[in-house]
């Protein structure tokens, strides 16, 4: 297995107080693939994923970037280096349009004069842009200018799933994506995490959601008490013996490698 | 699709439906002469009405509007008057002053993360005091000529237009503009509209929204200059009415009070609705009194309306 490793941790260590949420856990995601993260409460996931995302700075561990050791102090330094996070509360803005909240931040403006000194914003480049984008990750909407307000909550998140890949350029991480969900909507948002790998992109999948990491996951990294103590095949592994292997029911080692 | 429709054109129906109504009611009311006169009164108004536009949109309210400007007038004036400086030095001191009301009313929003509500009360006090004490509680008299030029009238096809309308149009082309078609003006709805979700996307949202107030007062500034030129004196006492008819107009044409939803042109709409309604119970003789019980109707419906339109946005209609 020489995969490129995109994103990759070693013996990462953060201490809140006298509470140690992660205790030397690794992590490595490869070039193209969906990696699912999975643990009990209290296993160190969302930290893990906030050290990643730069919302939190590891007290020791090293991160590497496509091989390069970087530094995380903030959220936007994860972004600069091409990491896109998706936060489970929706970071959309509901009264705005779809091609708004997907370019939200990232707005294109005219050329020459219009742009320049009247910072007037290309919308037309936009509507453009984000219908082909759109429809390349098949989430089919009926005008890309109606409000995301106007849309089911499957629609919603396939904006925000879509809003973060469009602007990751190695990483997207995502937050339970798929809770809150119904089945329809959630197997919707499932396919467009495929069609996101498929499109060069790694994605880490954070989710309570057994089935769902099962059906998506190229991998699966568990996580216990502040650890990785098994990455597994999900094509070899059954979804019982994950689940033991995250309570600690079963020891890693007699699982097929 | 259609409740947002209603909020957007329902005030301009109802500005066209009161219209219509005081044009059956007064002979006078749809004369040239008649209609720029409302255009002179909205003014003030509706000029301070851009900056509260802005405000609201964030989900916040300036209740200091009215004050600040009175303070702006104020120091305009006296500088003018007491100091001999040169007319638009002491406009620029003016506007200044106001710039710095709303450079604190951010701060402290965006700094101590105090209530828009809370803060703006407390800075309405402070500048009706401080405008009070540099005024000795006493009117500017003897205003120069340059302070009130925008008091102006010319004619147009037989009837006059003063400069100040002018100024405000084109006030709020601009705001217009702004907010619908730059990133900045797009990040201050998204910042009223979901402000966590707006950070986490890399907008800086502290910044948008001490911008927002200090825009704001900058608008306040510009009310004073164009209060200044309609009375001819500095007021220590202006801009008290203004407080709430600003907030008035803003909530009548349809900005929503949660943030996010509305239009700047909508206040346009909002304050001429509250003009046509004052200058029209006016003509027909009906006592002030009525005038702010219809003031407070239109206020309570406008808001109803918000509420109901919001209530049928969030169920998702298809």
């Amino acid at each position: 297995m020489t995969a490129r490793m995109v994103l990759e941790a070693k013996g990462i260590v953060k201490h809140f107080g006298h509470i140690t949420a992660l205790d030397g856990t690794d992590f490595e995601l490869r070039a193209s693939e969906i990696l699912g993260i999975i643990g009990d409460n209290g296993a160190g996931k969302s930290t893990l994923i906030k050290t990643l995302s730069g919302a939190v700075v590891p007290d020791r561990g090293e991160i590497f970037v496509d091989g390069e050791r970087v530094h995380f102090r903030a959220p936007s330094d994860a972004r600069r280096a091409g990491i896109e996070t998706l936060y489970q509360e929706l970071a959309v803005a509901p009264a705005l349009s779809i091609v708004e909240n997907l370019f939200l931040g990232r707005e294109l403006r005219r050329s020459g004069f219009l742009g320049n000194v009247l910072r007037m914003l290309d919308r037309r480049r936009m509507l453009a842009e984000s219908t082909a984008y759109m429809q390349e990750l098949g989430i089919g909407v009926r005008s890309m200018k109606q409000a995301v307000e106007t849309l089911s909550g499957g629609q919603r998140q396939g904006v925000a799933v879509a809003r973060s890949a469009a602007f990751a350029r190695h990483v997207v991480i995502m937050d339970e994506p798929t809770a809150a969900l119904g089945v329809k909507e959630g197997n919707l948002v499932l396919d467009l995490i495929r069609r996101v790998r498929d499109r060069g992109l790694s994605v880490v999948l954070i989710s309570h959601n057994m089935p769902h990491v099962f059906e998506v996951a190229d991998r699966i990294h568990v996580a216990r008490l502040g650890r990785r103590v098994a990455l597994l095949d999900p094509k070899r592994v059954s979804m019982s013996d994950a689940v033991a292997v995250m309570t600690g029911a079963l020891n890693p080692g007699q699982l097929p490698a | 699709m259609r409740a947002r429709l209603l909020g957007t054109l329902g005030p301009l129906l109802a500005l066209i439906a009161a219209c219509l109504f005081f044009a059956t009611r007064s002979d006078r009311f749809l004369t040239a002469d008649n209609l720029s006169i409302v255009l002179q009164q909205v003014m003030v108004v509706g000029v301070i009405a851009i900056g509260q536009t802005l405000v609201i949109l964030t989900a916040g309210v300036d209740l200091s509007c009215g004050s600040v400007m009175a303070l702006g007038g104020i120091v305009m004036t006296k500088l003018a008057v007491e100091h001999q400086l040169p007319v638009p030095l002491a406009i620029a001191a003016g506007v200044a002053a106001t710039t710095s009301f709303g450079a604190i009313n951010g701060l402290l929003v965006t700094r101590l993360r105090l209530p828009p509500f809370i803060v703006t009360l407390g800075t309405l006090n402070i500048a009706f005091a401080i405008t009070q004490l540099y005024s000795n509680a006493q009117t500017i008299t003897d205003v120069p000529a340059g302070l009130t030029t925008l008091g102006n009238a010319f004619q147009v096809g037989g009837s006059s237009v003063v400069y100040g309308a002018l100024l405000m149009l084109a006030l709020y082309a601009v705001a217009a503009f702004a907010l619908s078609q730059t990133a900045a003006g797009r990040h201050v709805y998204a910042v009223g509209n979901n402000p966590e979700g707006a950070r986490l996307t890399g907008i800086a949202t502290q910044r948008v929204l001490l911008g927002v107030y200090m825009l704001a007062g900058v608008c306040y500034g510009l009310a004073a200059l164009l209060s200044v030129a309609r009375t001819g004196v500095g007021d220590p006492n202006a801009g008290q009415a203004e407080n709430l008819e600003a907030i008035t107009a803003v909530v009548v044409g349809g900005t929503s009070l949660f943030g996010g939803r509305g239009l700047v042109l909508s206040s346009l709409v909002g304050a001429l609705i509250v003009g046509v309604f004052r200058n029209g119970l006016t003509l027909m003789g009906v006592s002030s009194v009525y005038q702010m019980l219809v003031t407070g109707v239109l206020v309570i419906l406008a808001v109803a309306t918000d509420q109901f339109s919001r209530r049928v946005a969030e169920r998702g209609e298809k």
